[in-house]
């Protein structure tokens, strides 16, 4: 500026080309400020995606085989001669409930007793006629939960006794392991978990086609199991995880909504107002680990709910996800603009009236975004299940929210510790695929019903 | 921003406005917000069925005072009324006096148009429903028209009364705003800047309808357009850092001011 106010005078072009000269230099430089930062910011996004990219490609990569098992297609005889049970109980006219009760069960119990096994074996030597494979190597390449698959077939149509039916029966953990390659085949015997024998019939029948993938359906219909790996599923885990989302749904979203909407349109301004506003705003940084504290000390020690419950767990994620919703929900109360409270209130709407006629049908989206969100994020949770007992091995899908149950988060950890790491690494990831799937899902959800909700309005 | 003084038409009612009874009455009202005074003891009467118009400098208090009519200033935080405001004698101040059907009385159109969100219908019918003033759908139906037809709306929306207000165009929307306050039948109109927001023509068509609504409402109109004051009012008050300078004849402040700071004001000189 000075440059130009010492000019003299009377050159007036003299002074305008100066002047736009100046200007040309300071648009170099702020151009080249902009470029800078462009490419920052570029860069910066670029970064973020391939994190992103890698994240999500690893994942996929190590968890999408897990979703295809090896199976055996073999033909079963159902050898009277092993299965030794009488007729199925049919309920007589003379006979009570409980007497027809009493006869099933017991029949079921010498189901559970015969040797299931035996029938294993001897299809899986007659799938390989050529090949010698020994009774142990045979029972080893079939998951152990097959037994209880033919022992329900049984159970369930006790016609098959005596026949020969095609069955497809799931390899073992270990099978597995060795048909996708993932044990070295040049390890010594010693060090192999399966013998010769059991390999080379696993070879052979792969060659032939009779041993292949198939789609592991039951990691979603089976629960999780110690004895039998390869059939362990999720099933368990999902509906305990489920259990939680109801309860977090049906306390956090109703009590953190009518409490944002109290403090911020009810509540006066005063001390103790701006205190619960400092305690909300800090209860939502607090760790989720001092959650699952507090929640044991809480709900286990003083109103002794039992532990390992979704209820408990959905108790202690409604804790957690109740500062996100009220924080969530008061900004959207606050992003309504003033005009429409003055045009309700000067209409003579009460207080009331004004918030549910005209602030919150359009707060709503916003409202049922933040709520989708929170639910999204305590599904995920993980550190404060851990100490209400959530890591316990349960193998059975709880019926109702106050029975032991297993949780998708806590199950990948659990999975992630199993020692059989050649087996339950890719099972890992496949764990993590349904729980990101369901994420993906809520979130998608949210965006969804918002586009919908404000194209409305 | 010199007044063109020829503008002034004066009106038939300007002439007779000290025939017509006081509705309002204001006495040494103070207002502040927090530790800061905004009104300073203004005391005037309001006369029935007439424009009331509230001139002076931006900030001067204009929108604050015409605040205290309805207690709209009890929605602001910090926000403190002294003085006594009387509406046909009654303190609406009395705490046996429910502030909601004070507003069902005291109707505000404000500065920018704020339709609802939602049809055109329900826009007008809301007012009347939380009221009780409308028992089904007929009622409701006549109600809504005939308060279209005294906003000067209906012929242009009659036909889609189900379109969301928010469609309208800017002076529709304050039309609209106009119709949903005299919906729910009140004795007074107060107005805060109602043109501000609009273009020439659509202000021309609110004040067309101002001059009409005033053979029936009491109005008190906010405006820093000292042309519309002229056009519109029957008595204007100049307020000046929340201190009623002059209130008179509006033809007589713009023709004839008594106070130096008034003079000051229409020809230009503060504001
Ligand atoms: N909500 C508020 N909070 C604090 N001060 C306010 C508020 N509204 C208005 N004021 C102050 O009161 C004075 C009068 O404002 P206002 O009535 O809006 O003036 P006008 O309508 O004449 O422009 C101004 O000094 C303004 O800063
Ligand atoms: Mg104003």
């Amino acid at each position: 500026m000075t440059a130009i106010d010492t000019a003299p005078a009377g050159s007036a072009a003299d002074e305008n080309a100066r002047r736009r000269a100046q200007i040309r230099r300071s648009l170099t430089r702020r151009n080249r400020a902009e470029t800078r930062f462009r490419l920052l910011g570029l860069g910066s996004a670029l970064a973020a995606m391939a994190f992103v990219a890698v994240l999500f490609g690893n994942i996929l990569s190590h968890g999408l085989p897990a979703f295809w098992q090896y199976t055996l297609d073999a033909e079963v005889t159902f050898d009277a001669a092993v299965i030794r049970v009488p007729e199925r109980p049919v309920q007589g006219a003379d006979q009570s409930d409980a007497e027809f009760r009493a006869a099933m069960l017991s029949w079921q119990r010498r189901l559970a007793m015969v040797n299931w096994n035996r029938l294993i074996v001897a299809s899986v030597q007659a799938a390989a006629p050529g090949q010698q494979i020994d009774d142990r190597a045979a029972v080893s390449v079939i998951d152990s939960g097959v037994r209880f698959v033919l022992r329900d077939m049984v159970a369930d149509n006790p016609a098959l006794i005596g026949q020969t039916v095609p069955v497809r029966m799931l390899l073992s953990a270990d099978g597995d392991n060795w048909a996708k390659g993932r044990i070295s085949r040049d390890l010594p015997d010693a060090r192999q978990q399966l013998s010769r024998p059991a390999r080379d019939w696993i070879d052979s029948l792969m060659a032939q086609g009779t041993v292949h993938r198939a789609f592991a359906w039951h990691i979603f219909t089976n629960v999780d199991s110690r004895t039998s790996p390869a059939s362990a599923g999720l099933a368990g885990a999902f509906v305990g995880s489920l259990y939680m989302m109801i309860v977090v749904i049906l306390l956090a979203v109703p009590i953190g909504v009518a409490s944002a909407i109290y403090l911020e349109e009810f509540a006066p301004r005063n001390r103790a107002t701006d205190l619960i506003e400092v305690n909300i705003n800090n209860l939502a940084a607090v760790p989720s680990i001092v959650f699952g504290l507090l929640g044991a000390a809480v709900f286990i020690n003083i109103f002794h709910l039992p532990f390992s419950a979704p209820l408990v767990g959905g108790l202690v994620l409604t804790l957690m996800t109740l500062p996100t919703i009220i924080i969530a929900t008061r900004s959207s109360l606050r992003a309504v603009p003033p005009s429409l409270r003055q045009a309700a209130l000067g209409l003579g709407a009460s207080r009331t009236q004004m918030v549910f006629h005209h602030v919150l049908p359009v707060t709503f989206p916003g409202i049922l975004t933040a709520s989708i969100l929170g639910v999204a994020q305590a599904l995920g949770e993980t550190a404060p299940l851990l100490l209400i007992g959530m890591n316990a091995f349960v193998a059975n899908i709880p019926a109702t929210p106050m029975e032991q149950s297993a949780a998708l988060p806590v199950q990948i950890y659990l999975w992630q510790g199993n020692e059989n790491r050649n087996f339950f690494e890719p099972r890992t990831f496949a764990a993590i695929i349904v729980l990101l799937g369901l994420m993906i899902l809520l979130n998608a959800l949210a965006i969804w019903l918002r586009g919908r909700l404000e194209r409305k309005a | 921003m010199s007044a063109p003084l020829t503008t002034i038409r004066p009106t038939a009612s300007a002439l007779d406005g000290d025939a017509r009874a006081n509705r309002i009455s204001a006495r040494d009202v103070t207002v502040h917000y927090g530790p800061k005074q905004a009104i300073f003891d203004v005391s005037m009467e309001i006369p029935e069925r007439s424009v009331t118009a509230f001139i002076g400098p931006s900030g001067c208090g204009k929108s604050t005072f015409l605040r205290c009519f309805n207690r709209m200033n009890d929605t602001i935080e910090g926000c403190r009324v002294g003085g006594t405001i009387t509406i046909d004698g009654e303190d609406i101040h009395d705490p046996a006096l429910d502030v909601v059907e004070l507003r069902a009385r005291v109707g505000m159109v404000f500065q920018k148009p704020n339709p609802f969100p939602k049809s055109i219908y329900d826009n007008i019918a809301y007012g009347p429903r939380i009221h009780g003033l409308v028992r089904g759908k007929a009622e409701t139906d006549a109600l809504v028209e005939s308060a279209l037809q005294k906003a000067g709306l209906w012929k242009e929306v009659a036909d889609r009364l189900d379109a969301p207000g928010t469609g309208l165009s800017g002076g529709q929307q304050q039309r609209l705003c106009i119709a949903r306050a005299i919906a729910t039948g009140p004795e007074v109109i107060l107005m805060d800047e109602p043109c501000s927001a609009l273009d020439p023509i659509a202000t021309a068509v609110v004040e067309d309808l101002i001059h009409e609504l005033k053979e029936q409402y009491t109005i008190v109109i906010v405006t820093h357009s000292m042309q519309q004051a002229a056009r519109v009012s029957q008595k204007t008050a100049f307020f000046h850092l929340g201190k009623l300078i002059e209130y008179g004849e509006t033809e007589q402040i713009f023709v004839n001011p008594r106070e130096k700071q008034t003079e000051a004001y229409i020809t230009g000189r503060i504001g």
